[in-house]
């Protein structure tokens, strides 16, 4: 029989019995619903990361020296984090010999940061704002611009004065329904200009990315944000992807020859690249991957069942049917696909089902939750996959049951 | 057994022979149907029935043949085997000068579907599917593409006088109807011999005698017709009546000898 009848013969069937039918492939349909859900905001998750997230937190083809890495992956043991502690900070006396050593082009900044409280006279209530000092090249780094106002100018970098730029969270908090620039916001008993309003960052998984201020390296505040010749990190910006690697090898050798390390020692500093954020985000990806497909598996090996059974039901009551095809001329094979492309059909109409819902979920939660989710491609045809493959395994014991009946028994079954 | 069974009476010299001639070679061609010494035994929870105990039958193109019978003399069994439904377990069957006592599942069902259109008692009509979609069925497992299907399922059910009917399904037709349906069924792949199973045991007699006259007149057009019945009335319109007794063939006569002896035996 050819397969465009079985299948269309096989829709038919599923009509003629809506309601069990629907029953039936529930299970699939479930257990791919939360397969795709799942693949969806992983996926949108994954993108969100490497597209937007990585890229906010660090800049691209970037890289940071940090005295202990920002990031810290998987398991480790108390001797990791000792030697965390003994490492010697980044200082203000290194900058200048690392960026020295870098090759033309290359951007860099200085970057402290630290939680602090602040304050305004509109707003009666202080608020923790993240702290930023950073040096002249952090915004093209960064590329972060202003909304309104202004960067700061080479005189206030140079001189150090009270001047900061603001994230829409900390103008939405202290100047409400105000224009914020041009005003003043006081941390530790001094008085900063506001000069600019930076463009909104946007947020990940309910965290905004917009509650910092920043001021010039040489401010007041740095003296908060930063202990006494310490920094953070130094950020270095390569133009290409390609001058990353030598840039970082430079800044190594550099920091390895004025921390006197041997050749056997370890960096005891960090390079850090978005690279490790992503390895970071990898690794609870693979957890979620893992969940994600756990999960639908139990739904999937259910529904396979309740379809197994239904279709050994089907042969049972068709078995006059089976007899009467058997009798015009249908060889086993003929029964035996009659009944896989009616089983597959069942579960690849359940799994297209799943696929919809799941989708119609992703998005749900995503509208609802902080949790982004993308609709990817392949997980269409792997839910298809998926549906007709689990309706072929649970299809193949009752139709190879159906295609073995004797037709003159069949025949004579009321 | 095998002198018993050359002993048994057949109507005329002509199908002895062709019986005698099936010792491993095929019969000519006009022979459609020719068995020898068919045996078939089931085993009904360790006892052996012994359903036919070594049917000798020859029958030639354009025959009208009805096989009669008590219950449990074997004339439904024969007709399973005829049909290819089943196999003997000793004997041989030549049908249309294939040997079908050795074929594989598949083959016989290649068989059933070229050689054999079955008309069942109980209609046998997918209930669910149109009466023209009944008919395409044998169509579908010869494997012919839809249009030409759809042209020859309209044709045999136009042969039935069914037309203004195609898209009914059975419950939405009566029983002459549907036996009708069936016979376009069984006719639609031009078989060797249509093969009728109390055709009429379902109808009442107004209805019956309409379908044995489709059957007649099928004969006359020169199908091959075997007609299983325990009903001498409808014996009566073959033209040869083969009866049954204990799985042997007890008697093998012309209809216009039979007729005159229905009297005593019915």
């Amino acid at each position: 029989m050819p397969f465009i009848e079985a299948v269309r013969l096989a829709l038919q069937q599923i009509w003629v019995q809506k309601l069990k039918s629907f029953f039936t492939l529930l299970g699939v349909m479930i257990g791919v619903t939360f397969l795709i859900a799942v693949v969806s905001i992983v996926g949108g998750m994954s993108r969100y990361m490497t597209e937007q997230l990585v890229g906010k937190i660090m800049a691209v083809n970037s890289f940071e020296l940090r005295y202990r890495p920002n990031i810290n992956i998987g398991d480790h043991d108390d001797n990791y984090w000792r030697e965390l502690r003994r490492r010697p900070r980044i200082k203000e006396s290194d900058i200048e010999p690392v960026t020295s050593a870098l090759p033309d082009g290359v951007l860099w900044a200085a970057v402290g940061n630290d939680n602090l409280a602040a304050s305004s006279r509109y707003v009666s209530k202080p608020k923790a704002v993240n702290a930023f000092t950073v040096t002249d090249d952090y915004f093209t780094i960064k590329r972060m611009a202003p909304v309104s106002g202004r960067l700061f100018s080479p005189q206030e970098f140079e001189r150090g004065m009270p001047v900061i730029v603001i994230g829409q969270d900390v103008a939405d908090y202290f100047f409400p329904a105000l224009d914020p620039v041009g005003r003043e916001l006081t941390i530790r008993g001094i008085p900063y200009q506001i000069v600019g309003l930076m463009e909104k960052q946007g947020s990940a998984f309910g965290f905004s990315f917009d509650k910092f201020i920043i001021a010039p390296h040489k401010s007041p505040i740095n003296r908060f944000v930063n202990a006494h010749g310490v920094i953070d990190a130094i950020m270095i910006q390569t133009p290409s992807r390609e001058g990353l690697l030598s840039a970082q090898e430079t800044v190594r050798q550099v920091m390895r020859a004025r921390h006197g390390l041997r050749p056997s020692q370890k960096d005891d500093f960090a390079l850090e690249t978005s690279d490790s954020a992503l390895e970071f985000w990898n690794k609870i990806k693979s957890y979620l991957v893992i969940a994600g497909v756990a999960l639908p598996a139990i739904g999937l090996v259910v529904g396979a069942i309740v379809i197994m059974n239904i279709m050994l039901v089907a042969v049972a009551e068709r078995t006059r049917e089976i007899g009467i095809r058997k009798s015009l001329g249908a060889r086993r094979r003929d029964i035996m696909s009659q009944f896989l492309v009616e089983s597959a059909t069942l579960s690849t109409v359940g799994a297209a089902l799943g696929v919809a819902t799941g989708f119609a979920f992703a998005k749900l939660i995503a509208a609802v939750t902080p949790l982004p989710a993308a609709v990817e491609l392949w997980s269409v045809f792997l839910g298809v996959g998926i549906g007709a493959g689990v309706g072929i395994i649970a299809g193949a014991y009752p139709a190879s049951r159906a295609s073995r009946l004797d037709p003159i028994t069949a025949l004579r079954h009321e | 057994m095998s002198q018993e069974t050359i002993e048994a009476p057949l109507g005329a010299t002509a199908e002895r022979q062709a019986v005698l001639a099936t010792s491993g070679e095929a019969p000519g061609k006009d022979w459609v149907i020719v068995t020898r010494g068919i045996k078939r035994e089931y085993d009904m929870g360790g006892e052996i029935v012994r359903a036919l105990r070594g049917v000798d039958l020859a029958i030639q193109r354009n025959e009208y043949v009805a096989i009669m019978g008590p219950s449990g003399s074997g004339k439904s069994t024969l007709m399973n085997v005829i049909g290819c439904l089943d196999t003997p377990n000793e004997g041989e069957y030549w049908l249309n000068g294939a040997r079908v006592s050795s074929m594989s599942d598949d083959e016989l069902a290649r068989v059933r579907n070229k050689e054999i259109g079955f008309v069942f008692q109980t209609f046998n009509l997918l209930p669910r599917a149109t009466a023209l979609h009944n008919v395409e069925l044998p169509l579908v497992y010869a494997g012919v593409g839809s249009v030409e299907r759809k042209r020859r399922a309209r044709e045999a059910l136009s042969r039935v006088q069914l037309d203004g009917r195609m898209d009914h399904r059975p419950n939405e037709l009566s029983g002459g109807q549907r036996q009708r349906v069936a016979i376009a069924r069984a006719l639609v792949n031009n078989p060797s011999i249509l093969l009728a199973d109390e055709p009429t045991g379902n109808l009442d007699s107004t209805t019956s005698q309409e379908i044995m006259r489709v059957f007649e007149s099928l004969a006359d057009q020169g199908q091959t017709v075997i007609m299983v019945t325990h009903d001498p009335d409808i014996a009566r319109h073959a033209r040869r009546v083969v009866v049954l007794r204990d799985g042997l063939i007890a008697s093998d006569e012309r209809r216009s000898a039979f007729v005159e002896k229905l009297g005593t035996t019915a």
